[in-house]
């Protein structure tokens, strides 16, 4: 259980990192929290020839807003999320969520990025970054680009990063205030991955029907699932508890998981409709909360 | 590897400055050397429990600038630098405990001992917010260690004693014109 030798390396620049990245490619690997790549190492179930740890780059722990926009670097620590006040009060949907991956000693540690870029399929800020439309920023030698985060999420722990690029922030776009946000999971204990759990965002008019609603599944198949016959169904249909039931059941065909140790599948295509009609409850009870305080 | 690279990086030791229980050490480690192994084998803290050594018993957890982590789960490179808080902090001498530690011999709150350290360090870290903790409270918080021994009930009963403790002391010195 020791890590196996790989030679270390500490940048203090982005363009550095880029440059470690693409000389050693698939040979290097980026350490930024270390809470799932260090059992990776422990386990020998990674070898890198270099590793290149981010932790030193100021400019990736930066947490700003950008008009409509709030970027979060992929070096922020998961627990800034938790209890930074801008995020709360731009993205409230994010702290909530954060505050369910593992236990505060792996948050303390743990980043934005880093998760992102492990995208476990279980994992709670890809699955964020889904429903709140975000849009993941990446530097290679050539410079940056974006990629939204529903195209981002490739697969199981496959993900649209090439062998020498750096991921180096997340931008969301700001919660309108109206909105409602609601999010839920369902795991055996605190801190374990989740079976099944879901982020919702919701928008009502007037009349109090929906005329948005956008939201992101968790631990029920390959990768964090975009609930697109779901929302669809709901656009223009009062926020009722059977209207809700009664479409969240449109998820149950994206559930793609088999029976593992954790759960068996039927038992999560049951999890995935509780789980979404759970969190679109939860965000409609918070958008009639904010337009009565309004 | 390029031969710049090779000039900047390509050792396989490097020199560490870390601030550890008040006093600044600096030694010699392996790159590819754990916190938690460089804590117990090179500075003897032998507090530092390894149970699992990837992250899921929180035997291993040490305060880092303050903050509770897994020691298991960094390099020892990376604390250079850095502030890191073991037990031993508290009290070495067994007749003279610190309160949390008398709080955990007094509720009874360890039998084996094996996750104490760690639960010891995480109590500091909650009961610094000052605010009194509910029974569930408490249990969330501590939620990141496991323990194999107690059930628990005893480790949340040292947890609230000894923040009852510690917010009287403070109380107490606030009354007498905040003398520290
Ligand atoms: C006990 C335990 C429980 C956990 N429970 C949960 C949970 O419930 N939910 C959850 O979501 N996670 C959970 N995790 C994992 C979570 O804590 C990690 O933080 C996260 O998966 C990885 O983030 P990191 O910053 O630690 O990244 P690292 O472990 O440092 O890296 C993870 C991977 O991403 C790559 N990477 C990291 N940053 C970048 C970057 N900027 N650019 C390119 N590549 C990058 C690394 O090379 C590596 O392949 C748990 C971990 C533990 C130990
Ligand atoms: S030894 Fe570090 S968490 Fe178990
Ligand atoms: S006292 Fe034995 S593991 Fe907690």
């Amino acid at each position: 259980m020791k890590p196996p030798p790989f030679m270390y390396c500490d940048p203090e620049s982005v363009d550095e990192a880029v440059a470690l990245k693409s000389e050693y490619g698939n040979d290097s690997l980026v350490l930024a929290g270390g809470q799932s790549l260090l059992p990776m190492l422990t386990m020998r179930l990674a070898r890198p020839e270099a590793l290149i740890d981010i932790n030193k780059i100021g400019d990736l722990q930066k947490i700003e807003r950008r008009a409509d926009i709030l970027e979060v670097g992929a070096g922020v620590r998961q627990y800034e999320l938790e209890d930074h006040p801008l995020v709360g009060e731009l993205v409230p949907l994010l702290p909530e969520a954060t505050g369910h991956i593992g236990h505060i000693e792996n948050r303390h540690r743990g980043t934005v990025g880093g998760s992102l870029a492990h995208a476990d399929s279980a994992a709670e800020l890809p699955c964020t970054a889904v429903a709140l439309e975000a849009t993941v920023v990446v530097q290679g030698p050539s410079g940056t680009r974006t990629i939204m985060a529903q195209d981002f999420f490739q697969g199981w722990m496959t993900t649209a990063l090439e062998p020498e690029e750096v991921l180096v922030a997340i931008r969301y776009p700001v919660t309108p205030w109206t909105a409602g946000h609601g999010f839920v999971e369902v795991a055996r204990r605190v801190g374990d991955l989740a079976l099944a759990g879901a982020a919702a965002v919701v928008n009502l008019d007037e009349d109090g029907r929906f005329t948005s609603v956008s939201v992101g599944v968790l631990g029920i198949s390959d990768t964090t699932v975009r609930a697109s016959a779901v929302e669809s169904a709901l656009i223009g249909e009062a926020p009722t508890e059977e209207n809700i039931a009664r479409v969240a059941e449109e998820i149950v065909p994206s559930v793609t998981s088999g029976d593992d140790l954790h759960a068996t599948r039927a038992y999560r295509r049951h999890l995935a409709s509780v789980v979404v009609s759970r969190a679109i409850t939860a965000a409609v009870a918070r958008a009639h909360e904010r337009s009565n305080g309004k | 590897m390029t031969t710049s690279t090779a000039a900047k990086y390509g050792t396989a030791r490097r020199t560490v400055t870390m601030h550890v229980n008040g006093r600044d050490v600096t030694r010699e480690v392996s790159t590819r050397t754990t916190l938690a192994d460089f804590l117990r084998d090179e500075l003897d803290l032998v507090s530092v429990h390894l149970g699992c050594e990837h992250g899921e018993c929180g035997c291993c957890n040490v305060l880092f600038d303050g903050h509770s982590v897994r020691s298991c789960l960094m390099l020892a490179v990376q604390g250079d630098g850095h502030a890191v808080e073991t037990v031993e902090s508290l009290s070495v001498d067994p007749t003279e405990l610190h309160p949390i530690q008398e709080s955990f011999a007094e509720e009874q709150g360890l039998q084996c001992g094996f996750c104490t350290p760690a639960m010891v360090l995480r109590t500091k870290e909650i009961i610094e917010t000052g605010h009194e903790m509910t029974d569930a409270e408490v249990r969330h918080e501590i939620s990141g260690i496991l323990c194999r021994c107690t059930g628990y009930q005893n480790i949340v009963n040292a947890v609230q004693s000894a923040g009852a403790k510690l917010r009287g002391e403070a109380a107490a010195d606030g009354a007498a014109g905040g003398r520290s």
